[in-house]
């Protein structure tokens, strides 16, 4: 176990270093510079300019400085929010992100698997039918139609919910549910299918014939052994959860950190971008790890040592 | 016997509703009233009916025109990117796949890469290099999706090589990659249609996402995400601007998954493919 997460972290420390390079030389290879704007500068001033920010040295000598100042914990200063450290942007638009994501992962989970065992267990019935019409809509609709309508219906028309912002709870149902709701989906579907073709394998058949009860088959031993695709799911989910944030957090006008995504590569703002680049990475590759540390504990088969 | 194409009424239905949604996407110029681009050809934001089946937008421009100009970005995106996808995550994953070793290793970090790549990210650095048109987007979309076809097509090929017709191939003489382009890969085909249909609706639903947040297409273009993105500042006052556009996209979609569901249960019942997407 332990060299498999020593190996485990070089992996994701390579895949890292080949997100901030790949990030960086691209950033560089487009058209245009931080300090480009409406108003020409002297060349003199601009060259100042360039010379406090190590602009002016040659790409790779930049990368090898940013890398060093990363390796002692420095991010930099922002360069379109003069004098602000990224450390500090970053660390006060992340928890609204974190809180976001969390309650939308835990309530697409919980939500999506009872969903999903209800209308296995009820299969063929009117609950099925409407339960999977909710999944299919889940999985079809743009996140953006979904929260405008439902900010158009419960804020507009009904005045029962605030429609942005994220202070108190009520503020953070609409945007968790938008968040939610496509994972929601894609888990619901997902234990349906898996939960109805595990109760076809034989050692449900055996637990039957020891007189179990229906609902001590369905969990104990049913649901157990139909987790494992819904956990393989996890790490794409986490991803479309990070990308799908960036919507969610324009619609409900959330102070988290999808608002710098798009503006701080439009700024050329680097260590901004740098920074925000590394985040992501960071809350992706653990995810990954997470799963697949789970994965062993779930299902002892696929267990990472059990090879030798 | 009947044709179980035919028996399925998911896959007759979809498929006649994508049908028409060709034929009015291609045909856009003679269905269309008005051009997607011609302005105040109504007054402005009015409401659906009348002449203007749809309403029309802040510039008074037809806006059913411009959705069905929309259908036919929106549908060439997700065609394109997902051919695209098709063909370069199957040469990956087949390559990777069938050789194994150092071919597989090398292929597939490459793949890991791209993977935890974030999209957004990814799609705005192509836009910048390559400007905010089809092009642009085109890139973002396609790069980021190519990785999810070539791991199915490795795990499909590394079960297919093992099979007795595989070795047969070889005892014949067949090189490696006449196997491979000409014996495998064929065999592989349902389960690479299936992926493909249910990577079209994704893709729409990429681009619309992308056009939305402003990386997309831009006006005076209209796919729905651009049309959607308009529509959004005034949806208060001017619901319809956002709904007919939403509403296209959704028939759009949900024709396509049923389609894929279909297509899944005839062609490959054994997999899970879409219901992973």
């Amino acid at each position: 176990m332990l060299t498999y997460l020593l190996k485990r972290m070089v992996q994701t420390f390579i895949t890292l270093l080949f997100l901030t390079v790949a990030t960086f030389f691209l950033l560089r290879l487009a058209p245009g510079g931080p300090f480009d704007g409406e108003k020409v500068w002297p060349a003199e001033i601009q060259a100042n300019i360039e010379a406090k920010y190590g602009l002016n040295r040659p790409l790779y000598s930049q990368f090898f400085t940013w890398g060093n100042d990363l390796i002692h914990g420095d991010l930099r200063e922002s360069f379109h929010y003069i004098g602000t450290p990224v450390r500090e942007i970053i660390s006060d638009a992340l928890p609204p992100s974190l809180e976001l994501g969390f309650f939308a992962l835990v309530f697409s989970l919980s939500i999506g698997i009872v969903l999903g065992v209800l209308s296995a267990w009820k299969r063929g019935t009117f609950f099925d039918f409407s339960a999977m019409f909710i999944a299919i809509a889940g999985i079809t609709l743009p996140a953006y139609l979904v929260g405008t309508l439902l900010v158009l219906l419960f804020s507009n028309y009904l005045g029962w919910l605030p429609p942005a912002l994220w202070e108190d709870k009520q503020s953070m149902i609409l945007p968790t549910i938008t968040l939610a709701l496509r994972p929601l989906a894609i888990i619901a579907r997902m234990t349906r299918t898996t939960l109805l073709e595990v109760m076809h394998a034989d050692y449900i058949r055996t637990a039957y014939s020891k007189g179990l009860s229906d609902s001590s088959v369905l969990f104990k031993h049913a649901l157990k052994n139909s987790m494992i695709p819904i956990i393989t799911m996890l790490g794409p989910i986490t991803a479309s959860l990070i990308t799908g944030s960036y919507v969610v957090e324009t619609i409900f006008q959330i102070p988290g950190l999808g608002q710098y995504f798009i503006t701080s590569v439009l700024n050329r703002d680097y260590p901004l971008v740098m920074g925000m680049t590394l985040t992501y990475g960071l809350i992706l590759t653990l995810c990954n790890l997470f799963v697949d540390i789970t994965y062993g504990w779930i299902d002892p088969r696929i267990r990472v040592d059990a090879k030798k | 016997m009947k044709n179980p194409f035919l028996k399925d009424k998911r896959f007759v239905v979809s498929v006649i509703v994508l049908a028409i949604l060709c034929v009015l996407a291609l045909g856009a110029p003679y269905f269309a009233p008005f051009s997607y681009d011609a302005v105040s050809v109504g007054p402005n934001l009015a409401p659906p009916g009348g002449a203007n089946i749809m309403g029309t937008d802040v510039l008074g421009r037809d806006l059913y025109s411009r959705v069905l100009y929309g259908a036919r970005l929106s549908l060439a995106v997700g065609f394109c990117t997902a051919i695209f996808s098709l063909v370069l995550g199957t040469l990956t994953g087949a390559i990777a796949g069938y050789f194994g070793g150092i071919w597989d290793k090398l292929l597939m970090s490459i793949v890991d890469i791209f993977y935890i790549f974030p999209m957004l990210l990814l799609a705005i650095l192509f836009t910048l290099l390559l400007g905010r048109g089809f092009l642009g987007i085109f890139m973002a979309i396609g790069m980021t999706t190519w990785v999810t076809q070539a791991r199915l097509v490795r795990a499909l090929v590394l079960q297919a090589r093992e099979l007795p017709y595989v070795e047969a191939g070889r005892a014949l003489g067949l090189t490696h990659l006449k196997v491979l382009f000409k014996h495998i890969l064929p065999n592989l085909m349902g389960p690479m249609i299936v992926s493909l249909t249910f990577q079209i609706p994704n893709n729409i639903l990429t681009e619309s996402f992308l056009s939305f947040v402003g990386l997309g297409l831009q006006p005076p273009y209209s796919s729905w995400g651009t049309l959607a993105n308009e529509g959004y500042r005034g949806i208060q006052s001017y619901p319809h601007l956002m709904l007919f556009p939403g509403l296209a996209l959704f028939i759009t979609m949900i024709a396509f998954h049923f389609l894929g569901d279909a297509l899944r249960d005839i062609l490959d019942p054994k997999s899970s493919i879409g219901s992973i997407n």
